[in-house]
């Protein structure tokens, strides 16, 4: 169902009734509505749970490096963790939190309800992109720069490799939350974003501790 | 053809000629085009190993494009590593697995094309940015790394103090492979979530031919091998050009140049790529495999022996590929224990090996066999992969290894289980599959010639190559001239470098034959070979969709051929039980 707007594709899931989410809408075989001829939308559900699994391998290629190089280097000096990461990672688990509250109202064939909790979860996803900034500044003036100890080399490098799969995560966001989709329907649309979403959380939480008792 | 009842959406081809040849959604089309740029990747890869063989036999000979007409060592080394990263990654990464898997995977489980289409062609079109960016190393200054396909550091790191070629060459190499690692990512989601999604009705997983089974085991490895390498280049890079410390150590001289680095670990470098480059070597063999099963099972008029069997070690060799990446770094220091636990992975990847091995040799017991050039080149396969494979348990063993580390022996084995096998399979692949891909046959003489002369050829470069390992020639030297022992081995250089040129020129008969044969080969009927899968059972050329909108209905396994009680000796798999011909 690729041009029907938001609001049809809402109602009709609020016609379908039922609290349960529409979890894989769309599957195949039953001949429902699919973006494409022979394409069910289930795919694009598969498709993120694969790319999950290949951005977890690079992450634990960085991770597994990190350790490593600590244990190996004779000139590994801790630097002091950004006090504003406690913040941060805060405002991100709050972010997954409102992305499952729009989930909700979605499901509830609330639109304004949705909309809201959507919007406030880009914008905590903004606010959190903000703090790295703010995060970095305070390794910079700590004495930490890119090439000063491989310990701040890393935390640049995993900061920056999450920032940029967030920021992903944010364009898919706004990309929903602007309702004109193409071959993905709303459920599904809204579905991996939030799955990705709570991924880059998960993500973060993980890193974080790498960082602040790996340092 | 038996279809269920679907909504019809038969779509139609776009009718540009930007959008249908150059930026295409279609499989095929993007499968023929990773196939073409296989091609021109291969050409340039043994044109460059015709100069190492000129170079080698005969250090003096004049050759045309260097300086003054003479191979420096760095030109040798620049040459090797071109070599090395255009067959790996661009041959051997990308036909077997991109380019047939994208043309063949969605027929055989009778979808209209990949999941994601327009993911499809950008995987393509990043792995040719990526290729140029590669080729583009040649003409900067300094010209190509002299590193190597593995690029190890501290050498690949440093930058320009150590050596032509490992400035903005190396640089550009680096960012080549970071953007190959991300098409190869994006190619591998696409693989996984088309098989796992878009099998037609009455396909179950068992049902698959043995094709869709390599290509999806082989997503599954470059999916978490791939990241893992796009992780080291971005190390590498910071350390070329933000003068971060990953992989240089402190203290570190080079050119009589103090680097300022400190702490870095070269082996974190090795860990890192190994983790990648084992899986790899996987990557380029299991579709070939899969392939290798598949044309065997046809032209053995025989259903693949123990296909259970089959999809159960192809999986067990992919799981077993990531856990013997230390085999590669024996020399490197390894606490022994290490050495033994790799080792003994290592070996363990025989036994499922093995079983392939034996079931190919099953397949062909008591069959009836056609000798087409396809079986002919899926034979040689076999062959190949029991000679490198026995060579293989020699490396695996730390005390043997040590010795033939980094020697010929090495290059004799990895070339001929993992390049000319790899090799042997796509060749196959092309001769059965070129009737369906441009509708008419290739030339069967030619291909036999093509075939014999290969055949030989290779085993005449390679054998030698396991006696120089024993001597104890070292690989990657541009000049033995200089060590007494190795100076008496010219002669077998010689040897082999003619065994070269002939193999080489017999591939002329392959370049003929393909491009002839797409316009003026035998007009091709829809099932030459009297196949059994779901790519024979379609029209040819193949529709847009691949089933003009109406898709079948599998009923039995992929290589049902001779079933006792049939009039013919093979049964589609999209034909209803009710509709098999008795005899």
């Amino acid at each position: 169902m690729p041009h029907t707007s938001t609001t049809e594709e809402l109602e009709i899931i609020e016609a379908g009734g039922g609290g349960k989410p529409p979890s894989f809408a769309g599957g195949g075989d039953d001949g429902s509505p699919s973006g494409r001829s022979g394409i069910p939308q289930r795919v694009y559900v598969t498709g993120i749970a694969i790319g999950m699994a290949a951005i977890l391998m690079f992450f634990m290629a960085f991770a597994s490096a990190f350790i490593v190089r600590k244990g190996v280097g004779s000139d590994w000096q801790a630097f002091p963790m950004p006090r504003i990461l406690w913040l941060n990672t805060l405002i991100l688990l709050a972010s997954s939190l409102t992305i499952v509250r729009a989930r909700h109202f979605f499901t509830r064939g609330d639109r304004e309800g949705f909309r809201h909790w959507w919007m406030v979860t880009t914008i905590l996803g903004f606010l959190f992109l903000a703090g790295q900034v703010i995060a970095w500044r305070q390794m910079v003036i700590s004495g930490f720069y890119l090439a000063t100890n491989a310990s701040g080399s890393f935390f640049y490098v995993l900061t920056a490799a999450h920032g940029l799969h967030l920021l992903g995560g944010i364009v898919a966001l706004l990309y929903v939350g602007r309702g004109k989709l193409r071959r993905l329907t709303f459920a599904t649309a809204t579905e991996i974003t939030s799955v990705y979403w709570h991924f880059m959380d998960g993500l973060w939480v993980f890193l974080f501790l790498l960082l602040l008792l790996g340092r | 053809m038996s279809s269920h009842a679907s909504p019809v959406h038969h779509s139609e081809a776009p009718k540009g000629w930007l959008r249908h040849y150059i930026f295409s959604l279609d499989h095929k089309i993007i499968g023929t085009q990773y196939i073409l740029l296989g091609l021109s990747a291969v050409t340039i890869g043994v044109i460059l190993s015709v100069i190492m063989r000129i170079h080698l036999a005969w250090p003096n000979a004049h050759i045309w494009g260097f300086a003054n007409g003479v191979v420096s060592p760095e030109d040798y080394l620049r040459v090797i590593t071109m070599h090395g990263t255009l067959m790996v990654f661009f041959v051997l990464t990308t036909v077997p697995q991109s380019g047939f898997g994208n043309y063949f995977l969605p027929i055989q489980i009778g979808a209209p094309d990949m999941a994601f289409p327009t993911l499809n062609m950008m995987s393509f079109w990043l792995t040719f940015v990526s290729m140029l960016v590669l080729l583009s190393s040649a003409f900067v200054p300094g010209g190509s790394p002299i590193s190597g396909w593995t690029a190890y550091a501290p050498l690949s790191a440093v930058g320009v103090v150590a050596g032509p070629g490992q400035g903005l060459g190396q640089t550009l190499w680096v960012v080549s492979i970071a953007l190959f690692c991300g098409a190869s990512l994006m190619s591998a989601i696409n693989f996984l979530g088309t098989t796992i999604d878009l099998r037609t009705k009455g396909l179950s997983l068992m049902r698959m031919p043995l094709t869709v089974w390599g290509w999806f085991i082989t997503a599954c490895l470059a999916l978490l091998a791939f990241g893992v390498l796009l992780a080291a280049c971005i190390l590498l890079l910071l350390d070329r050009l933000a003068m971060t410390s990953f992989f240089i150590p402190g203290g570190e001289m080079v050119s009589g140049v103090l680097l300022k680095h400190a702490g870095g670990s070269p082996l974190l470098w090795q860990h890192l790529f190994w983790f990648f480059g084992h899986p790899e070597v996987y990557i380029a063999i299991l579709p070939a495999m899969g392939i290798i099963s598949h044309v065997l099972s046809t032209f053995s008029r025989k259903p693949v022996f123990g296909y259970k069997a089959m999809v159960y070690s192809l999986s067990a060799i992919g799981f077993l590929s990531f856990m013997v990446w230390g085999h590669h770094m024996f020399i490197s220091g390894m606490n022994p224990y290490s050495a033994l636990t790799f080792s003994i992975l290592t070996l363990v990847i025989g036994v499922p090996s093995a079983i392939k091995t034996f079931n190919w040799l099953g397949t062909l017991w008591g069959a009836r066999i056609q000798f087409t050039a396809a079986m002919l080149f899926a034979i040689g396969f076999v062959s190949l992969f029991v000679t490198g494979g026995l060579s293989g348990i020699f490396l695996a063993q730390p005390a043997l290894d040590l010795y033939l580390h980094d020697t010929y022996y090495v290059i004799g084995h990895f070339h001929l289980i993992m390049g000319v096998a790899a090799i042997f399979a796509m060749f196959a692949a092309t001769y059965y599959w070129f009737p369906k891909m441009f509708g008419h046959m290739m030339n069967e003489t030619l291909g036999k010639i093509h075939f014999w002369m290969t055949f030989v050829g290779v085993y005449c470069i390679f054998m030698p190559m396991h006696y120089l390992g024993y001597a104890g020639d070292p690989r990657r030297y541009a000049s033995t001239d200089a060590v007494h022992y190795l100076a008496r081995l010219q002669p077998v250089y010689v040897f082999i470098s003619v065994a070269a040129f002939v193999t080489a020129a017999a591939q002329l008969f392959f370049y003929f034959n393909f491009f002839w044969s797409i316009k003026h080969g035998k007009l091709a009927e829809r099932n030459p070979w009297r196949a059994t899968t779901l790519e024979w059972q379609v029209s040819t050329p193949v529709p847009h969709d691949n089933f003009g909108g109406h898709y079948p209905t599998v009923y039995r396994g992929p290589y049902e051929y001779s079933v006792p009680g049939a009039a013919e000796d093979f049964i589609p798999q999209d034909v209803a039980p009710e509709q098999v011909a008795k005899a």
